[in-house]
């Protein structure tokens, strides 16, 4: 730092005096980042041992190796699409309450998120999007709104024993049969205590002439013999049936209390019988929230949750300083609320809203108890992020410290343009 | 043989003169503190404390116990690069140990304990504490890896009795989905539950030789042994009507909670004795009548044979106090008193079974010390934590994929290969 003589000859501006001043300052910086900083760089240089120097290996390892590829690919996911979308909800939210009566409560509850940590934060998140619909209030909600429209089947995961094929239009018999024939479709997969309480013992039908009989019922009980009535077993009610001549549905029945079903005129040739699917469909569960495809989307969905109150608090804080009479001007020349909001409101707060808006972004840079507590171990590579990478290559695998300090390294490259920016624009505002 | 006596008798003797005050020949250790670095909290901190009181009131050494749960590796790895190790610490990983053992870290046992180790334990448990021909420490706590515990009331409702075989198994598992219920529930969100089924299924179908070689990467993973292990687990995973649906997402505690909860979704649970506490702790089934184990089945007519896991007792120090607490760990009067108070199990075969609280704990026990050195301990714990130890990374994650399409059994071994390739390179 050079300075200007004027200054040096301004009293209590000499550096001599300076120095004793700021030397407490200085030490703790060095000791605390500058240390911490040049030894990291230096230790990515040298491997695990951190007694062999490897030049640039470590960073050749990074960029090749796939798990810290998809964390780089996730990080880029989250930087475009987190800070976003919570200025974007921040700002809605912000203009929104500033009319309102008790906009400060209502601010209050929406900051409140920020006041529980991260990792408390991701618990919470854990069960709402659990795959169980008893347990995840998400799937929860899917299912309760699904199960109005369509209801759950009778017999959901029940299935034919043998005999029958599974295809889209449901189980279909493997050979054909015919009016005057008997048949016999022997069910399993599915808990002998939950028969409906009017069934009745099954029993096989005797044949009758031009019509096709069978027996439906639950093959399961101890010591039952495989597809044969046994005198414990029962006939499963209400499932449909349909014969099948030609690809088109010719007749359909219900089974009735003891699992009988009859197709009275079939008239002659051969048909399939066939179980169409609504009848063993599996309850509706929900989707897997934390399974790979949606793990990313569900943690940033979390963060917003908890960052939106932060967002809103500074764009508020920005919104009560911009001039009324902008606001008011407008409006007296004929301006609807929308265009004030895109023409007035917006262009004023746009310093604040990219103040907010980097800020966001270096925060979402070194996001890491959200992934760690919310994934679960098997889709955690699919949603690892490069902060969450830095620690398991540095503790987690062996400590490999030398392969996580050029992560730290280049975690660090990527966040500091956003803080110079930052550094920047705080030292324009003040001159 | 001999120099090694000689080693160590000269280490002991150094210790002695060198070690800290009090280093008399009285038994009195009074005053002095030793430092022990667990992986046990809550009632297993309890018990332990338990344990380390019996030393104290018979020796008069203060023992501090520090509990480092799951991270105790960073945490002994961070105190020996700051200079201040504790004097014992308890580890779950074998290859760890190796590593703190190569780089100076640890010193061997003294004599007296290495006798203690030989006597009371099966020669497998020595080998396992040895590194380079030198005894570093002993299994203090263990945990048997294979058992299958099972719903006693979906057991009845078919008529169902433990299986003794893999096949048996298998036929089980239909008939139990044959009543709409799934017959096994598997914890495949943690990846620690799958690579102990494989380790299972590879130790029987492989051999106990095998299982060596494969741990110590010997052989690849594209071994043809590997591939007919991947092929009986495909056989139980590769039928969803077997497998509790929604599995990858299902943590260990959770899948137990499915067999034994209310309301209960599977009849069968894979893994150690440590899900009796789990399902003491979450459910209302008890242990011993609703809730009972079967030892992993048999796979093509192998012999008995059981996968364990264990915490090993390694010392950083060896002053007397530190010597002493080591001795007395080693010896079938510590284990006992943890055995009494019940979620323990010990290799030491001089701890009496009636000392285990109740029939499962006696049996479950037995079979370790009946197995004798056809006991492998955990692959996965003795691979470098970058294959067998990582959260969503190597083995976990490949057997993960496995489980989400087990007829990938070719694309899988090439992974296996790859990352094992890569893991034990370094």
């Amino acid at each position: 730092m050079r300075l200007r003589p004027s200054v040096d000859a301004a009293p209590g501006r000499s550096p001599r005096q300076a120095i004793p001043f700021l030397l407490p300052a200085l030490v703790v910086l060095a000791a605390l980042v500058l240390y911490p900083l040049v030894f990291s760089l230096i230790r990515s240089f040298f491997d695990a041992s951190g007694e062999k120097f490897v030049g640039l290996g470590n960073y050749v390892e990074t960029f090749t190796d796939p798990r810290t590829l998809i964390a780089f690919r996730n990080n880029v996911i989250w930087v475009v699409v987190a800070p976003a979308a919570v200025t974007g909800i921040g700002l809605i939210l912000a203009v929104l309450t500033e009319r309102i009566r008790w906009a400060t409560a209502f601010r209050l509850v929406l900051f409140m998120p920020m006041a529980i940590s991260l990792f408390a934060s991701g618990i919470i998140f854990r069960l709402v999007y659990e795959e169980a619909p008893n347990q995840g209030v998400v799937n929860a909600a899917l299912v309760g709104v699904h199960d109005i429209f369509s209801p759950a089947s009778q017999y959901p995961g029940a299935r034919p024993r043998d005999g029958y094929a599974a295809t889209e239009a449901g189980f279909t018999a493997i050979r054909p049969s015919r009016a005057g024939d008997t048949i016999t479709v022997p069910l399993i997969g599915h808990p002998p205590q939950d028969v409906p309480p009017q069934a009745l013992p099954a029993s096989p039908p005797t044949a009758g002439a031009g019509e096709l009989r069978g027996v439906l019922w639950l093959d399961v009980s101890i010591g039952g013999r495989a597809g044969a009535v046994d005198p414990t077993e029962r006939g499963l009610p209400g499932v449909a049936v349909e014969a099948v001549r030609d690809g088109k549905v010719v007749a359909r029945t219900t089974t009735g209390d003891d699992g009988r079903f009859t197709f009275p005129d079939l008239g002659a040739g051969d048909v399939t019988v066939r179980l169409p699917p609504e009848n063993f469909a599996l309850p509706f569960r929900g989707l897997t929230w934390l399974g790979p495809s949606f793990i990313t989307p569900v943690i940033i969905s979390s963060w917003i949750w908890i960052m939106t109150g932060f967002a809103i608090t500074f764009i508020a804080a920005g919104l009560s300083a911009i001039p009324r009479d902008a606001l008011e001007a407008a409006r007296v020349d004929g301006a609807t609320e929308w265009q004030v909001f895109k023409r007035v409101t917006v262009p004023l707060l746009s310093p604040v809203l990219l103040v907010v808006f980097v800020t966001l972004v270096i925060n979402v840079l070194k996001i890491f108890e959200l992934v760690f507590v919310i994934a679960p171990g098997s889709v955690q590579s699919e949603a690892n992020v490069l902060a969450l990478q830095m620690w398991q290559v540095s503790f987690g695998t062996g400590g490999d410290q030398g392969a996580g300090s050029a992560l730290a390294v280049i975690l660090f490259l990527l966040v500091a343009p956003a803080m110079l920016f930052n550094i920047r624009r705080f030292r324009r505002e003040r001159s | 043989m001999g120099k090694q006596w000689i080693a160590l008798l000269a280490l002991t003797a150094a210790a002695c003169s060198g070690g800290a005050a009090g280093t008399g020949t009285s038994e009195d250790l009074k005053g002095q503190t030793v430092e022990v670095v667990g992986p046990w909290t809550g009632d297993e901190q309890k018990n332990f404390e338990q344990v380390l009181k019996v030393f104290t009131d018979k020796t008069g050494a203060e023992v501090k116990y520090t509990p480092a749960g799951d991270e105790l590796p960073t945490v002994v790895q961070t105190r020996i690069s700051g200079g201040t190790p504790p004097n014992v610490a308890l580890i779950a990983q074998p290859g760890l140990v190796a590593q703190f053992a190569k780089a100076g870290a640890l010193k061997p046992v003294n004599a007296d304990v290495e006798k203690a180790v030989t006597d009371h334990n099966a020669a497998v448990w020595k080998q396992l504490g040895s590194v380079d021909g030198k005894l570093y420490g002993f299994t203090f706590k263990t945990a048997n890896k294979s058992a299958f515990w099972y719903s006693e009331k979906a057991f009845q409702q078919v008529g169902a009795t433990p299986p003794k075989t893999w096949d048996d198994l298998i036929s089980t598992s239909k008939a139990i989905s044959e009543t709409g219920l799934a017959p096994v529930s598997v914890g495949g969100a943690d990846g620690w539950t799958l690579t102990d089924w494989f380790e299972n299924v590879y130790l029987r179908t492989a051999g106990p030789d095998n299982y060596d070689k494969l741990a110590k990467h010997e052989i690849p993973w594209t071994d043809p042994t590997v591939r007919k292990a991947l092929e009986e687990l495909a056989k139980l995973w590769g039928d969803p009507t077997l497998i509790a649906g929604g599995a990858l997402q299902t943590e260990f505690p959770k899948s137990v909670i499915n067999v034994f909860g209310e309301p209960s979704t599977a009849a069968m649970v894979f893994e150690a004795d440590f899900v009796a506490s789990i399902i003491t702790t979450n459910t209302k089934a008890k242990v011993g009548q609703d809730a009972k184990f079967f030892p992993f089945p048999s796979v093509a007519g192998s012999k008995d044979a059981v996968v364990a896991g264990g915490d090993m007792a390694v010392q950083f120090k060896d002053d007397k106090a530190t010597t002493e607490l080591m001795k007395f760990l080693a010896s079938p009067e510590s284990g006992k008193v943890w055995a009494e108070l019940g979620g323990f199990l010990s290799p030491n075969k001089d701890i009496p079974e009636t000392a285990y609280p109740d029939v499962v704990t006696q049996d479950l026990a037995q079979r370790i010390v009946d197995a004798g050195d056809n006991v492998r301990f955990d692959m996965s714990d003795l691979a470098p934590a970058a294959f067998g130890g990582t959260k969503g990374a190597g083995e976990w994650k490949d057997l993960q994929d496995f489980l989400a399409d087990p007829k990938n059994v070719d694309g899988i071994m090439a992974r296996l290969e790859a990352n094992a390739a890569k893991a034990y390179g370094k």
